[in-house]
């Protein structure tokens, strides 16, 4: 059974329900569980009732981060390559209907970008697109990837969703990781807010990473965009998708981030809000849910915030990030997807994270054993 | 909380097996006790003509669900060839896949078990295989279509218990088919402390029929497989820990 299957099982209104109903006695006994932890024990510890136990909640978090992860942190960096896209999004500045200055890098302009951030330290990068399947489709990537894998040791993508052989294809080329963000899986605030283009097309969509899955990609990036909608339950769809995920593709491995909306242009209102608080409280969640799991938090941050939460059981880092194409190696260009809350240098984030005994990795793997 | 093998539902968790008696109506009496629903043969012990099989006769009108097993198997081939037997003899396209080359310890075979299972899920069976208690081969197992798992507690026939409990904790987490912990299993408390785990069933035949009173004793496997089944469902209570007064990871959040 597919996860869109298992998913159409459940509704909507009772999960949200179900979660608003946790009670404290929930709460504790998800925090006590020996074992592995339920999806009703997330349940219990993303609910209201759970906000009177952040601090156990975080002690727990921060201690099964450190045992698996031991004290380092992940840096990685987003390179986007081009802008065009072929949707409309109500909540994203690279929507076609935005009239921005639209750019997609050649080959010249992407070695300047790999060489910009070879530079400043990093080795593990994310390739990001806007969603043109024509102009910035497999056939952009056949060219791009060799001259990118020969600056990046760990190659992670976020693209449009592909079939299955395109991603193996894509697999050979280099690429270890593939993030897809569902948005929400609430299906019709998913078509409220997916206006135009194939994105339209929501089970396509929460289908795709069974299809990484399948070409045997190494590491899978789950997530909805909080703030869309009803964040509780957004996770717990988030939470049993990645459980699913896991029975049925084992030999991945899996990253959940935590994307909250931010300003762009022309973008909606946050139609429900995640506070910092809460924001804490899903993370350290999803580790008690889960000890291997990667969580990522990036520069939509704050400095401050992710200072905090870096001991919290976060375990990859963006930094420096520049959400335009061509951005690292010109400073002055302007049409970004969205703007940044962090904007340390790679270099100030990552002595911060010293500061906090915590060593900055720049390295995921070595392409010569793939 | 019923449990399904196969589309079929059941009740009991408790599979049993019928070897080891000290009579048929004995073995019948005990099954009986235990509440199972599912009972092993090998079929090395069954007599070719059925009629006269002890075992077959004295639980005919039981409601049971036969469970051939290839034990005595060396190899991938030999527990094909059993299996077809098995299917031709007892009308069942279930088969407990054993193989064990090691006649001292009657350890599993992994390499021989995963060939014949994906080899019998062609031909059909709903193929249930005992292994050792190898998370990676019990999802190598699950992918090639297997309808459950059999890792193993101890040793076959030891009686000592979970020996394995690490590994049958992942296997189970990990598990998208049903796990039956097999073999080991030598009291009560072993099979309630599996049931505990989140097994979702145990296989007994050695500690029913080797005690002293195994009428008695299956009655009480059944009752520990419900009580541990109760217990993991309810939700086991962790050790406590404790809130702290201070907030010191939290604290930025005033």
């Amino acid at each position: 059974m597919s996860f869109y299957a298992l998913w159409q099982e459940q509704d909507w209104q009772s999960v949200q329900q179900s979660v608003l109903d946790c009670t404290q006695g929930d709460v504790e006994q998800a925090l006590q569980r020996q074992g592995k932890r339920t999806v009703e024990d997330f349940m219990a510890l993303i609910s209201p009732a759970a906000d009177a136990y952040l601090e156990p909640l975080a002690q727990l978090s921060a201690q099964l981060t450190r045992r698996r992860f031991g004290h380092t942190m992940q840096l990685f960096i987003p390179l986007y390559l081009s802008n065009l896209c072929a949707n409309d999004c109500s909540y994203c500045g690279f929507s076609m209907s935005n009239a921005i200055q639209r750019k997609t890098l050649n080959e010249q302009e992407v070695e300047a970008e790999c060489r910009a951030l070879k530079k400043q330290g990093f080795d593990s990068v994310l390739l990001v697109t806007g969603e043109h399947e024509r102009k910035v489709g497999m056939a952009y990537f056949r060219t791009m990837l060799p001259v990118i894998s020969r600056y990046f040791s760990h190659i992670a993508m976020e693209v449009q969703p592909l079939s299955e052989a395109e991603y193996a294809e894509l697999r050979s080329l280099g690429v270890a990781s593939v993030l897809v963000y569902q948005e929400t899986y609430n299906e019709q605030v998913y078509a409220e807010h997916h206006l135009r283009g194939r994105k339209q097309d929501f089970k396509w969509r929460l289908q795709t990473p069974e299809r990484i899955g399948q070409a045997g990609i190494d590491k899978i990036g789950l997530g909805a965009l909080l703030g869309l909608t009803d964040w509780r339950t957004d996770s717990v769809a988030t939470a049993m998708h990645l459980r699913y995920m896991q029975k049925h593709y084992w030999r991945s491995r899996y990253s959940v981030s935590f994307p909250r909306l931010r300003p762009c242009a022309g973008g909606v209102e946050v139609a429900a809000e995640v506070n910092d608080r809460q924001l804490v409280q899903l993370l350290c969640a999803f580790r008690l849910f889960d000890a291997e799991l990667e969580l990522s938090l990036s520069t939509r941050e704050s400095a401050y915030f992710r200072d905090h939460a870096a001991t919290l059981g976060a375990t990859h880092f963006s930094a420096g990030s520049k959400t335009q194409p061509g951005g690292y190696a010109d400073q002055a260009i302007a049409l970004e997807q969205f703007s940044t809350e962090d904007n340390r240098s790679p270099l100030q984030v990552a002595e911060a994270l010293q500061k906090q005994g915590l060593q900055p990795v720049w390295k995921d793997w070595e392409l010569g054993l793939s | 909380m019923t449990w399904m093998i196969d589309g079929v539902e059941l009740q009991s968790r408790l599979l049993s097996g019928s070897g080891k008696f000290g009579s048929a109506s004995l073995m019948r009496a005990a099954l009986e006790a235990s509440g199972t629903e599912i009972v092993t043969l090998a079929l090395k012990r069954i007599e070719h003509d059925m009629q006269s099989d002890d075992m077959l006769s004295a639980t005919a009108d039981l409601p049971l669900h036969l469970l051939p097993n290839t034990s005595g198997a060396k190899d991938a081939k030999e527990a094909i060839f059993a299996a077809q037997l098995g299917r031709e003899l007892l009308q069942t396209n279930w088969v407990k896949l054993e193989i064990h080359p090691d006649p001292r310890h009657l350890l599993p075979d992994p390499v021989e078990t995963l060939l014949a299972a994906e080899q019998l899920v062609k031909q059909g069976f709903t193929v249930l295989p005992y292994c050792h208690a190898d998370p990676v081969l019990c999802k190598r197992l699950q992918e090639v279509g297997c309808a459950a798992v059999m890792p193993l507690g101890s040793p076959i026939g030891s009686n000592q218990g979970l020996q394995t409990r690490d590994f049958l904790q992942i296997i189970i987490e990990q598990a998208s088919v049903p796990v039956i912990v097999d073999a080991g299993i030598g009291a009560p408390s072993h099979a309630a402390e599996a049931m505990e785990l989140g097994a979702d069933a145990v296989l007994v035949n050695t500690a029913i029929a080797s005690s002293g009173n195994p009428v008695v004793m299956a009655r009480a496997f059944a009752q520990a497989v419900s009580a541990g089944r109760q217990a993991f469902e309810a939700g086991l209570a962790g050790r406590h820990n404790g809130a702290s007064a201070s907030s010191p990871l939290t604290a930025f959040l005033e």
